[in-house]
C-alpha cells in the first residue's frame, strides 16, 4: 500500500525524523497562503500522486510544467500550484495518460551542501531487511544500481535488534560523512530502520538525504509503502490509503477479495490461481493476443465472487473476448459453472465467452455448462483456450 | 523412494478446528496420509474425524509420535504457530496460510535454518509424494507415480504442470509448492539437491514466476551440481512492473525480477525452459532426451 509524501513525512516527523517545514495545498488559493505562511523567501512545490519520477514529470494539459517546482513568491506558488492541480501529471512510472493531482506539497527551501540517498527495503535472497545509502542523492537509484553498483552500500539488520552503530559508521565512512553530520546519521538511521520494523513497511526511499550547509540531516523526499498483510495491527496506517490515485476497477475487486491488475489488451481473461492467471496472459500473447487484465479469484471464491468478477472485467469497454481458465483444487468446477450461469443471467454476456475447465468436478462442471442456454466457445485445453480466444477477439 | 514425505509420515494439523481444517484433514486422509491429530489452542480433548485435538504441539506430538505438521491457522497467528511446531520437535512444517506479514517471517526463517527442521512455505499449497501422502491443499488425483519431480512457487500452475506430466505418462515422485511469498522456508536450491540424490526422481520440473531471484540462483546451482535433466517455466512475461500479480512475491520491483531475466538464467544453465504454459510436460519429455 502506497501512501503520499506528505503523509510519509508526517510519520517521520512523529518519528523523529528531521523533514522540512510544509504545508499541503488543495487550491492555489490554499498554496499561496501556505508560501506566506511558511515566511520564505523561497519554497517548492510538489505534485502529491503516488508515482515516481515528478520532478522530470511534465503535466499533460501545460507540457513544459514539471511536477516539483522552485518558487520565490506567493503568486508564483498560486501559478504552479493552478498549473498543476485538478491535471494529470505524467512522469515514467504512471503511464502515458498521467495521474491527476489533487494536492501539492508548498516547502520550505533550505541550504544544501550534500544530497544522499537512503533506501529500506526487503533483501529477499538473505531474508532480512536492509539498509542501502549511496553517495549519488537526487537521481535514479534503479540508475545507479545498474551501471555503478559499487556505488551502493548496504547493512542487513534484524528486527528487533535494528541497526547498530558499527553499522552506520561503516556507512558514514564509506560516505564519507564527518563529525556532527555522523553522530545525527546514528540517530536518523537507526531510526528509519525501527519504523521500517515497528510500521510493517515494504520500501522506505529518502532521495534526496540531504547534509545541510549547517551539517543537519534532513528527509527532502519521503516515499514509504506498506505490507497490505499487517495493515490489520495498523489501522491508523491503513486509514492514510487514498483510493482516488487507485484504479476504480481494482479498488472494486480488492473489495470483494478479487486480485486484479488492469492492461491495456482486449482479451479478459477469468482464473484460479495467481500463477496460473499470469501464465495464462503470457499465453494469449504468445498467440497473438493482448491481455485486458491479470484476475485471479482465488482458492476458494464463492458465487458471488465470480459474479462481481465477470462483472468487472466486462464493465472494461476495450474488452472483445473472455477467457475463463480454471483448475480445480478446492474449488470445484461446479462452483464455477454455477456462477458463469449466475453471472449470465444478472450481468449478460456481450462478448464471445472461451471456457477451459479442468480439475475437481471437471464433468460436471462441463455438463452444466452444456446443459444451459449460455453460447460457449469450449476450449480442450489451455493452448486450445488461448488460440479460441484469440481467434474470438478478432 | 521419494523426498520429504513417504506413506508412513506422521502428520498433525495445526488448526484443525477452524473453517477448513475437517475439510483439508478429510481431503489429507482419503489420499492415505497418516494423518494422527490435530492442534488448536483451547479445544483439547475434541475430535474432528476421529482424531484427537490437543492444546499444544508438545503434547500432539508425545501422544502420537508426529514428525510432520500442517499449518491452517489465520495469517496473524501464522509465525507462532511455525515456532510453536519447531519448538515442539517436528521436523517437516507445511505452512499453507496465505496474508502472513513478511516481517514476521525473518525471525521465523532465521529460526528454521538454525535448526534440523524445514519449514515449505507460507503461501504454498503444500506437497505430495504421488500415491503415498499429501500434506496440503492440492488436488490428489491429478497426482501419477512416476519420475518428475515438481517443484513450484505457485499452486494451481503448479496442478496444471502435474496434469501435463501425468497425461504423458511421465508421472511424479514428490511435488512441492514452495509458497507465493517473498520470504519461503524452502527454496529451489534445497529440493535440487534432495532430488538429485533421490534414486527414484530421473527428472526435475521447476515452476517459478517474476520476483526476487530465487531461480536465477536455482539456475546456478544447477548448472554446478544438478546431473539430472531439468525443466522449467517461468510466469509473468506479460506481467508489468510495480504491480503486485496476486501473490505477495510477484512483483517487478527496480527493474529486477522480471521473467526475462530468469529465462535467460535458465536457458544458460542448459535447462529446458517451457515456451508457455501448455508446453510444461513437454519440455521435460525434451529434456530427458537431451
Amino acid at each position: 500500500m502506497k501512501i503520499h509524501e506528505f503523509q510519509a513525512k508526517k510519520l517521520f516527523q512523529a518519528a523523529g525524523v528531521a523533514v522540512l517545514e510544509h504545508r499541503v495545498a488543495k487550491s492555489p488559493d490554499e498554496a499561496a497562503a501556505a508560501f506566506n505562511e511558511l515566511g520564505s523567501s523561497l519554497a517548492v512545490v510538489k505534485a502529491q500522486i503516488h508515482a515516481g519520477g515528478r520532478g522530470k514529470g511534465h503535466v499533460a494539459e501545460h507540457p513544459d510544467q514539471h511536477g516539483v517546482q522552485l518558487v520565490r513568491s506567493a503568486d508564483e506558488a498560486q501559478q504552479v500550484a493552478s498549473r498543476l492541480l485538478g491535471n494529470r501529471l505524467v512522469t515514467i512510472q504512471t503511464g502515458e495518460n498521467g495521474q491527476t493531482v489533487r494536492q501539492v506539497l508548498i516547502e520550505k527551501g533550505c541550504d544544501i551542501a550534500r544530497e544522499l540517498y537512503l533506501g529500506v527495503v526487503l533483501d529477499r535472497a538473505a531474508a532480512m531487511p536492509v539498509l542501502m545509502a549511496s553517495t549519488e542523492g537526487g537521481v535514479e537509484i534503479e540508475k545507479v544500481a545498474e551501471e555503478t553498483p559499487e556505488l551502493i552500500h548496504k547493512e542487513h539488520f534484524r528486527p528487533g535488534i535494528g541497526l547498530q552503530s558499527y553499522q552506520i559508521r561503516k556507512l558514514c565512512k564509506k560516505l564519507a560523512i564527518e563529525g556532527p553530520a555522523a553522530r545525527m546519521a546514528d540517530r536518523f538511521m537507526k531510526t528509519i530502520c525501527k519504523m521500517y520494523v515497528d510500521l510493517d513497511c515494504s520500501l522506505m526511499e529518502i532521495n534526496p538525504l540531504v547534509i545541510t550547509k549547517a551539517g543537519d540531516l534532513i528527509a527532502l523526499d519521503a516515499k514509504v509503502s506498506f505490507d497490505e498483510n499487517a495493515m490489520f495491527r495498523h489501522p491508523d496506517i491503513a486509514d492514510l490509503r487514498d483510493l482516488s490515485e487507485e484504479d476504480p476497477a481494482e479498488v472494486k475487486a480488492g473489495e470483494a477479495g478479487l486480485s486484479f491488475v488492469k492492461l491495456d489488451g482486449n482479451i479478459a481473461c477469468l482464473v484460479n490461481g495467481a500463477g496460473l492467471a499470469m501464465s495464462t496472459m503470457d499465453i494469449i500473447k504468445h498467440h497473438g493476443g493482448e491481455p485486458a487484465n491479470f484476475l485471479d479469484v482465488g482458492g476458494g471464491a464463492q458465487t458471488e465472487q465470480v459474479t462481481e468478477a465477470f462483472r468487472i472485467i466486462l464493465a472494461d469497454p476495450n474488452v472483445k473476448a473472455v477467457l475463463v481458465n480454471i483448475f480445480g483444487g478446492i474449488m470445484q468446477c461446479t462452483t464455477i459453472a454455477q456462477a458463469l450461469l449466475e453471472a449470465y443471467k444478472t450481468v449478460g454476456f456481450n462478448v464471445p465467452l472461451v471456457v477451459r475447465l479442468e480439475g475437481t468436478e471437471v464433468e460436471n462442471g462441463r455438463k452444466i455448462l452444456a446443459e444451459s442456454d449460455v453460447d460457449i466457445i469450449n476450449a480442450a485445453d489451455l493452448a486450445d483456450a488461448a488460440q479460441k480466444v484469440v481467434a474470438a477477439a478478432g | 523412494m521419494s523426498i520429504l514425505i513417504v506413506k508412513d509420515t506422521k502428520v498433525i494439523f495445526q488448526g484443525i478446528t477452524g473453517r477448513s481444517g475437517a475439510f483439508h484433514t478429510s481431503g489429507c486422509l482419503d489420499y492415505g496420509t497418516q494423518m494422527v491429530g490435530g492442534v488448536t489452542p483451547g479445544k483439547g480433548g475434541e475430535q474432528i474425524h476421529g482424531l484427537p485435538v490437543f492444546d499444544t504441539v508438545e503434547e500432539a506430538v508425545t501422544a502420537t509420535g508426529a514428525t510432520a505438521s500442517m499449518i491452517f491457522v489465520p495469517a496473524p497467528f501464522t509465525a507462532d504457530a511455525i515456532l510453536e511446531a519447531l519448538d515442539g520437535g517436528i521436523k517437516l512444517i507445511v505452512a499453507i496460510t496465505e496474508g502472513v506479514p513478511v516481517i514476521d517471517m525473518v525471525p521465523v526463517y532465521e529460526a528454521i535454518r538454525r535448526s534440523d527442521a524445514r519449514l515449505i512455505g507460507p503461501n504454498c499449497p503444500g506437497l505430495i509424494t504421488a500415491e503415498e501422502c499429501k500434506i496440503g491443499i492440492l488436488p490428489g488425483y491429478i497426482h501419477q507415480r512416476g519420475k518428475v519431480g515438481v517443484i513450484s512457487r505457485s499452486g494451481t500452475l503448479t496442478y496444471e504442470a502435474v496434469w501435463q506430466t501425468s497425461n504423458l505418462g511421465l508421472g511424479q515422485t514428490t511435488c512441492v509448492g514452495l509458497g507465493g511469498d517473498p520470504i519461503v522456508g524452502t527454496s529451489f536450491i534445497d529440493l535440487l539437491e534432495l532430488y538429485q540424490e533421490d534414486p527414484e526422481t530421473e527428472a526435475i520440473l521447476m515452476i517459478g514466476e517474476i520476483g526476487g531471484t530465487a531461480e536465477e540462483e536455482a539456475a546456478a546451482f544447477v548448472k554446478e551440481n544438478v546431473t539430472k535433466p531439468v525443466a522449467a517455466f517461468i510466469a509473468g512475461l506479460t506481467a508489468p512492473p510495480g504491480k503486485r500479480m496476486g501473490h505477495a512475491g510477484a512483483i517487478i520491483s527496480g527493474g529486477k525480477g522480471t521473467a526475462e531475466d530468469k529465462i535467460a538464467a535458465l536457458n544458460d544453465a542448459g535447462i529446458a525452459v517451457a515456451e508457455t504454459p501448455a508446453d510444461m510436460g513437454n519440455a521435460v519429455v525434451r529434456a530427458l532426451k537431451a
